[in-house]
């Protein structure tokens, strides 16, 4: 069985500190995959490792089959893996359309041409509107990022990287730090991406997961713990123990 | 309730158009223009504003919009300035506006080597790379005296009348164009570069190197090649300065003057490219007043105008300005 994302083998440690201990992880086309475990497991740092934000000490990584674990981060966005990040890396002094534009003109390679105008033809920015009105924040278009609530800041992550066209999507907590009332509005969105795209979701809060997920993976102190359905992980009374606790029973 | 910043009906059609000349943008030149003609101050200051302008824009395309900080950006400057001067002095090549080139080009393939390197750094470490990158070549010129004159300076300097008609006459009169003209292409190009979707994705490294590399950016090269263009820019002030003077010395590798252009940019607003005409103009015109009223501590006196701008003008002169105008349009609203 092949998928369209792969890990095999993978470790990584900082200093005496395993991080990451032989994972193996696949994300079939349309997958819907939920990667849970405590604080300090090593998710963000296998998200990093995906990326190439980080090198690992061993193991590989195989997009669409191609081994990619030497390429660069661009690279790889390039071969369609695109990230959303636990806290919002954005662009905070520019207006909200113009985030997307960055990244819808970043993918169709129009950031090289330094000699005629921006968007003079408008496509780039014709795109990344049809992307806000996606995410409902057309009209936010014009309004800076810092003065936006950090709700509507969290859809504004997702439509950055919507902007990369992804294969394979990796949503580092998507739903942290936003207000209970507005968590609807950031799981429509995700529940709302294509069939196509595969997605990898961390998340803490079990609804979401529970919600989204048609397959998780547990990692516990770097390594993977278990994996299955939503109700396999459920029933697992190991899983129970380490991490949901009593969450569940309540 | 969010407050919206711009307001417009359609916001495609807004960014897009945003680029589009505005009629201010004509002031700089009317005034440029208007010195010559009602000479408010003398040709040779004008000269100096005009070079001052060049080698500023230069820096903002790294420090304004790539966001990179540097203390060493005389290096260009210098070289500009002896590429120039050493054709002239040793090779007989006394065309000028070749000159100018062959010395921009130069100061631009050394800003690629260096940039390079330098650029895979950020912060602080950066900040004293640059700093040693300055050091070291003033090291360089000073020990290769046969070729840069050293100490004494580089003497010998013929500069032919550009088109065979325009001599560097004693009162600056064609030099003043010919700087003029020079600022202008430097300007067209920085606008342009700027206004391109390379110049908003500058911005974009500027706002968050991270978010850049996680969209497929290829930040490294994105820095290199704008550092390779500002230090192609700095180096035609640095020709021009060479050409006017018609003598250089280890001055234009100086600390002072990476950090006096640092000082004239921030003064004058970073980002915004008009930052550099307002700063150098301010900078130099106070200057030349306090250095004629105050000989011994007119430097107090400049000191004094920065401790203000840090304080009160975060953006710069010209940042105020808008923040002014935006605050009137809000009464008005």
């Amino acid at each position: 069985m092949t998928g369209i994302l792969e890990v095999r083998g993978l470790y990584k440690s900082f200093g005496a500190l395993a991080v990451t201990q032989n994972v193996h992880l696949t994300l079939e086309a349309g997958a819907r995959h939920a990667l849970i475990g405590p604080n300090g497991a090593g998710k963000t740092t296998l998200i990093n490792l995906m990326t190439g934000v980080l090198k690992p000490d061993q193991g590989n990584i195989f997009l669409e089959q191609r081994d990619v674990t030497n390429m660069s981060e661009s690279g790889r966005v390039k071969n369609g893996l695109a990230r959303t990040f636990q806290i919002n890396q954005l662009f905070r002094k520019l207006t909200t359309l113009e985030n997307v534009a960055l990244s819808v003109s970043e993918r169709l390679g129009k950031n090289h041409v330094f000699w005629s105008q921006a968007w003079r033809n408008s496509e780039v920015l014709d795109e990344a509107m049809v992307l806000l009105k996606r995410l409902g924040l057309q009209s936010d278009a014009l309004t800076v990022i810092e003065e936006l609530p950090y709700g509507r800041q969290r859809l504004v992550e997702i439509a950055i990287t919507l902007g990369l066209s992804p294969k394979v999507l990796l949503l580092d907590e998507p739903a942290a730090g936003v207000p209970s009332t507005e968590t609807p509005i950031i799981l429509d969105a995700v529940d709302a991406l294509g069939d196509d795209i595969a997605v990898l979701i961390i998340e803490h809060d079990m609804d979401v997961v529970f919600r989204f997920a048609k397959s998780i993976s547990v990692l516990v102190s770097g390594a993977i713990l278990t994996e299955g359905t939503p109700e396999e992980i459920a029933e697992n009374e190991q899983v129970r123990a380490v991490y949901l606790g009593e969450s569940l029973d309540a | 309730m969010t407050t919206k910043v711009y307001d417009a009906e359609n916001p495609v059609v807004f960014l897009r158009d945003r680029t589009r000349w505005h009629w201010a943008e004509a002031l700089p030149w009317i005034v440029a223009v208007a010195i010559f003609f009602l000479q408010p101050i003398t040709l040779n200051l004008g000269v100096q504003i005009l070079i001052t302008i060049i080698f500023a824009l230069s820096l903002d395309l790294i420090l304004g919009y790539g966001g990179v900080v540097t203390l060493g950006h005389a290096a260009y400057f210098g070289a500009g300035a002896y590429v120039t001067g050493m054709l002239s002095a040793h090779l007989g090549w006394n065309e000028p506006i070749s000159g100018l080139l062959a010395g921009a080009t130069v100061a631009g393939a050394f800003g690629f080597a260096t940039g390079w390197i330098l650029l895979r750094y950020h912060g602080l470490a950066l900040l004293m790379l640059t700093l040693a990158l300055g050091i070291m070549m003033a090291e360089l010129a000073n020990v290769t005296e046969v070729w840069t004159g050293g100490f004494d300076g580089l003497s010998g300097i013929v500069i032919d009348p550009i088109f065979g008609i325009f001599e560097n006459d004693l009162w600056r009169r064609n030099y003043y164009w010919y700087s003029l003209i020079a600022t202008f292409f430097v300007f067209l190009a920085c606008r342009r570069i700027v206004n391109s979707a390379f110049g908003r994705s500058l911005v974009g490294i500027r706002e968050n190197t991270e978010r850049m590399r996680a969209i497929g950016s290829p930040v490294h090269l994105r820095l290199v090649t704008i550092y390779t263009i500002s230090a192609f820019m700095a180096g035609i002030a640095g020709a021009l300065f060479a050409q006017v003077n018609a003598y250089v010395t280890l001055d234009v590798l100086s600390f002072a003057r990476s950090g006096t252009i640092l000082i004239v940019l921030v003064l004058g607003g970073t980002g915004r490219l008009y930052g550099a005409f307002v700063g150098a103009l301010v900078y130099i015109l106070v200057e030349d007043e306090l250095a004629k009223e105050y000989p011994a501590y007119w430097e107090l006196g400049l000191g004094f105008v920065l401790v203000l701008t840090a304080l009160f003008f975060r953006q710069g002169l010209l940042g105020a300005l808008e923040s002014f105008v935006r605050f009137c349009k809000r009464l008005k609203a």
